[in-house]
């Protein structure tokens, strides 16, 4: 495992991996495992976006999901990632979460652009409370898009996240307000993408949308990627999935290592996302963000 | 019950790997798919906890009796609605395999959604209410499996205790599918009585249907088979993009088919030029020794610098897809327009993108119906045969020789309008070079190099008719030949007298002309020699391919004097002729001229004399380090 400790300030080199990966060699192809397959699968959504979009970045939330995007898309593209990693910040992530972005965000020579959210005031007052803020992030996120001109957006969705995400194509058209339609969607089939928005729109790119939660954790740990600690256990309790520190709470848990999440994932029913204020103030709350531009 | 349950896929901690299969359950509007898979859920304990009670208590508040379907239907909207709005991918195990269940909706405006489900599909669950029997939409999802290629279909007949669980009736719907289905060249796998709603059949044979000998839900799912192995096909490596992060030159791609290894000798369709395979690259480690299989997405350096661009695919010398203009396809239509005889397409092959004209409509079929219609035209959510012509080129396979490659999609105004199988190609414009082996010179480019004083480059002048060009380019071979240099005119007209001589002026024809001048001036500049192009090469995008074929070595310069200056000059009489209407697709008075954004050079000839323009673009050609100074450290350039 290869963790950035937040005892280990800037330096997070003690926890490199001690040795590569080491390459099969022999006459026939090996065979492809699940996580082979997914990598293969979001390697090509990546390098499809970069060939058919003009100006994409990739959205960094800094969680373990666009952790695996980062390092998906440093495979697809040998080793540095050729567009920029837009962090929308909105200013109350967690003290450990900052100080990985900065960190990493050297290590892995990324072309970071952190843009900040507007205050709260300028969030539509009739939603609840958790999702008044997390619309900040859609706010901010819209002006991010007004100063850079991106045409695509890649984003760590995944399908077995909530139930509205699982309606989700990879290649997913935003109109000219970032809205979502989810009523008139494209066709998509046969790796196939509708790769041209109409102008002043967008696209949300979803190469991890095929991946479940245990996916992500399974391959983190195959492939020695760097985690915030907040997802283990400490005093029983961690975080599965990161958000802004005041709408985000700990799960019930003892698993103090990623081998102990898989398990504890294998046996809970718990929903990942049962941590996130914002999907229990009520029964729509989730998909009326989603249909306004949240991720 | 013989199910085991996990919220999530297989990825498991020891690493253990299933045969996964992906289902879709299809059938008429309200026949009970959402209550089968939320049966199937319910079953299984693959629910999350306290999604039912959930649910329920939903359904209360709301005064709504509960029902199964309410499951999937998590939507605020599809509740309001009262149908399911699109595929939702859940995944649940049997005894022997990963499922992956993709929860289709029937009602007629979603049919689209469903195709896009179905398309991902290894089997699926034909739905029937036992009261209703077959409907229309049951014909219809039945024909456009078939049209998909899922041949592994079980069918389910439902609702059966709204028929007393009566035998009969089962033996009546029964028989009447497998015959229409047998019709389309598809055995059902099973044809199992169930009750969704009360579990009948589902994952247990219950009392209420005692005279049903064969297997429950469940195990039908477990007994289907995955996709066959794409790695014993021959090879397809479609290509997405050549990188050129460092200095490695990688072609970058996803296997759809068969295998390679570094050293394996291939040819690059359609152009059909062979290379060897150098290393396979990869990241964090790299090079990958071994072979690599279907399914993964390599990046791949060969042995020699070719010209390949996105949509080429790379195969194994002697079993390379053929290369056509002409394909016929069985095609499914989801455009609100109907798809008639003439209209312009843009046709998808992997990532080889085509403009494409339907030729002929051969049959236009509703699915419901399953009778030709007279009208020559496809309608929306109905599939046809077709006949395409591309405008460019491209290399595919029938279907039922490669499922990957052998398959298309069309788009009308950015966006997936259709699909469709590729039946058969016009094959044979081109014989599959397995005989060619390209004779590498015998000289080295710096051997050149150092006796002509420059290295090799192509000098591509573009720009209106009269407006200088052969003149320029004539003075600018005679004073690099004085120098010592090794220039070589390569001019359109005098080209299209012999090499071109097949080609006349259609847009298509324009591209295929700059293509081969550019290959030419290419084959010169690799040799040391100095190309010098002149062609109007009106279009951007020719321009654009003359310069990822030349690559490094590529020298625009835009010959940019005014219209007037040349229409007054006309020493060929064009102007003359194409204003008296003699002289089509005449380049020059109408707007047909894209003017370059990025030459490396730009000159007004009515500016300057002959001489100060060839001085300008001898400057640059200093700059731009393919003309030696006098003081050059020749070992520099080496």
């Amino acid at each position: 495992m290869h963790l950035l400790r937040t005892d280990s300030g800037a330096d997070g080199r003690d926890f490199r991996p001690a040795v590569s990966e080491q390459i099969p060699v022999g006459l026939t192809a090996p065979s492809m495992d699940h996580l082979d397959q997914l990598e293969a699968q979001s390697i090509y959504i990546f390098r499809e976006a970069f060939a058919r979009l003009k100006k994409i970045a990739l959205l960094w939330s800094l969680g373990k999901d666009s952790n695996v995007m980062i390092w998906l898309a440093r495979k697809a593209f040998f080793g540095k990632m050729p567009f920029p990693a837009l962090h929308v910040d909105t200013g109350k992530k967690f003290p450990e979460m900052y100080r990985f972005r900065d960190h990493y965000g050297k290590e892995w020579e990324l072309d970071l652009r952190v843009e900040p959210c507007p205050p709260i005031d300028a969030v539509d007052p009739t939603l609840p409370p958790a999702a008044r803020s997390a619309a900040r992030k859609t706010e901010g996120l819209k002006m991010a898009l007004a100063k850079y001109g991106f045409d695509g957006l890649i984003a760590g969705i995944r399908r077995d996240e909530e139930a509205t995400r699982a309606k989700e194509r990879v290649f997913s058209p935003r109109g000219l307000e970032g809205n979502w339609d989810v009523r008139d969607q494209p066709p998509e089939f046969w790796d196939h993408f509708n790769a041209s928005p109409p102008q002043g729109a967008h696209l949300r790119i979803h190469p991890i949308l095929h991946w479940t939660e245990a996916d992500i954790w399974a391959y983190t740990k195959r492939e020695n990627i760097p985690i915030i600690p907040l997802y283990l256990s400490k005093d029983g309790k961690r975080y599965r999935s990161l958000g802004d520190q005041d709408i985000t709470n700990p799960v019930n848990s003892t698993a103090s290592t990623i081998d102990e999440i898989l398990i504890e994932l294998e046996q809970t029913k718990v929903p990942e996302r049962a941590g996130r204020a914002l999907d229990h103030e009520t029964e729509d709350a989730f998909e009326r963000l989603r249909v306004a531009g949240y991720l | 019950m013989n199910m085991i349950v996990t919220p999530s896929s297989s990825a498991t901690p020891n690493g253990t790997t299933r045969p996964q299969v992906r289902i879709v359950i299809v059938g008429h509007v309200d026949h009970g798919k959402s209550t089968l898979v939320g049966r199937l859920l319910h079953e299984t304990g693959s629910l999350p906890d306290g999604k039912l009670e959930m649910l329920k208590a939903v359904s209360a508040r709301r005064g709504m009796p509960f029902e199964w379907s309410f499951l999937l239907d998590a939507l605020q909207t599809e509740r309001d609605q009262g149908i399911t709005i699109d595929t939702t991918q859940i995944r649940f195990r049997t005894n022997s395999r990963d499922i992956v269940l993709i929860d289709a909706p029937g009602h007629a405006e979603f049919l689209r959604n469903m195709i896009t489900g179905a398309s991902q599909a290894d089997g699926a669950v034909l739905i029937i209410d036992a009261l209703e029997g077959v409907r229309d939409q049951t014909r219809r999802h039945g024909y456009l499996l078939h049209l998909l290629g899922v041949k592994q279909v079980a069918v389910v007949v439902n609702k059966m205790d709204r028929v007393d669980f009566s035998a009969d009736r089962f033996k009546e719907i029964s028989d009447e599918i497998s015959a229409h289905l047998n019709g389309l060249g598809v055995t059902p796998t099973a044809v199992i009585p169930i009750s969704a709603r009360d579990g009948d059949g589902v994952a247990e044979r219950t009392d209420r249907i005692r005279w049903y000998k064969g297997p429950t839900v469940v195990e039908a799912l477990d007994q289907l088979e995955p996709a066959r192995p794409l790695e014993a096909l021959a090879l397809r490596l479609p290509v997405q993009a050549i990188y050129k992060f460092d200095d490695r030159r990688i072609v970058a791609g996803r296997i759809e088919s068969g295998s390679l290894t570094a050293g394996d000798e291939i040819v690059i369709m359609p152009a059909g030029k062979i290379a060897k395979i150098k290393t396979v690259e990869s990241w964090p480690a790299t090079p990958v020794e071994g072979r690599q299989g279907a399914g993964r997405s390599v990046g791949i350096t060969l042995d020699r610098e070719l010209f390949i661009e996105r949509g080429d695919i790379i195969a194994h010398a002697g079993t390379a897809p053929r290369e056509t203009r002409r394909l016929r396809a069985r095609i499914f239509w989801l455009h609100d327009k109907p798809l008639a005889k003439g209209d312009q397409l843009l046709v998808r092959c992997g990532p080889k993108e085509s403009r494409a004209t339907v030729v002929a409509i051969e049959k236009a079929v509703d699915p419901g119906e399953l009778s030709s219609s007279e009208n020559k035209a496809i309608g929306r959510n109905h599939v046809g045969e077709i006949d395409i012509s591309l405008s460019n080129p491209i290399a595919t396979d029938p279907y039922t020789e490669n499922p990957r490659t052998g398959r298309l999609v069309i788009e009308v105004s950015g966006r997936i309008a259709g699909g469709g199988l590729v039946l058969s190609v016009d094959a044979g414009q081109r014989a599959v070079p397995v005989d060619i082996v390209p004779v590498e010179s015998a000289l080295r480019p710096d051997e050149r190099s150092a006796r002509y004083q420059h290295n090799g480059a192509v000098v591509w002048l573009t720009g209106l008719p009269a407006s200088g060009k052969s003149t320029l380019a004539k003075a600018l071979e005679r004073r690099l030949f004085t120098n010592g240099g090794s220039p070589i005119l390569l001019d359109g007209d005098t080209l299209r007298a012999g090499l071109n001589s097949d080609l006349g002026f259609s847009a298509t024809d324009r591209s295929e002309n700059i293509r081969r001048l550019a290959e030419v001036a290419t084959h010169l500049a690799r040799n040391g020699h100095i190309a010098i192009v002149a062609a109007v090469s009106p279009a951007r995008e020719d321009r654009a391919t003359a310069r990822r074929i030349a690559d490094t070595a590529f020298r625009e310069v835009h010959v940019a004097t005014p219209a007037e200056v040349c229409e007054e000059r006309d020493p060929k009489g064009h102007y003359k002729k194409a204003r008296a209407g003699a002289l089509a697709s005449f380049t020059g008075i109408g707007n047909d001229y894209e003017r370059p954004e990025a030459a490396e050079l730009v000159i007004d000839t009515s500016k300057r004399t002959v001489a100060e323009a060839a001085d300008e673009i001898e400057q640059m050609l200093k700059t731009s380090g393919v003309l030696f100074d006098e003081v050059v450290d020749l070992a520099a350039n080496i």
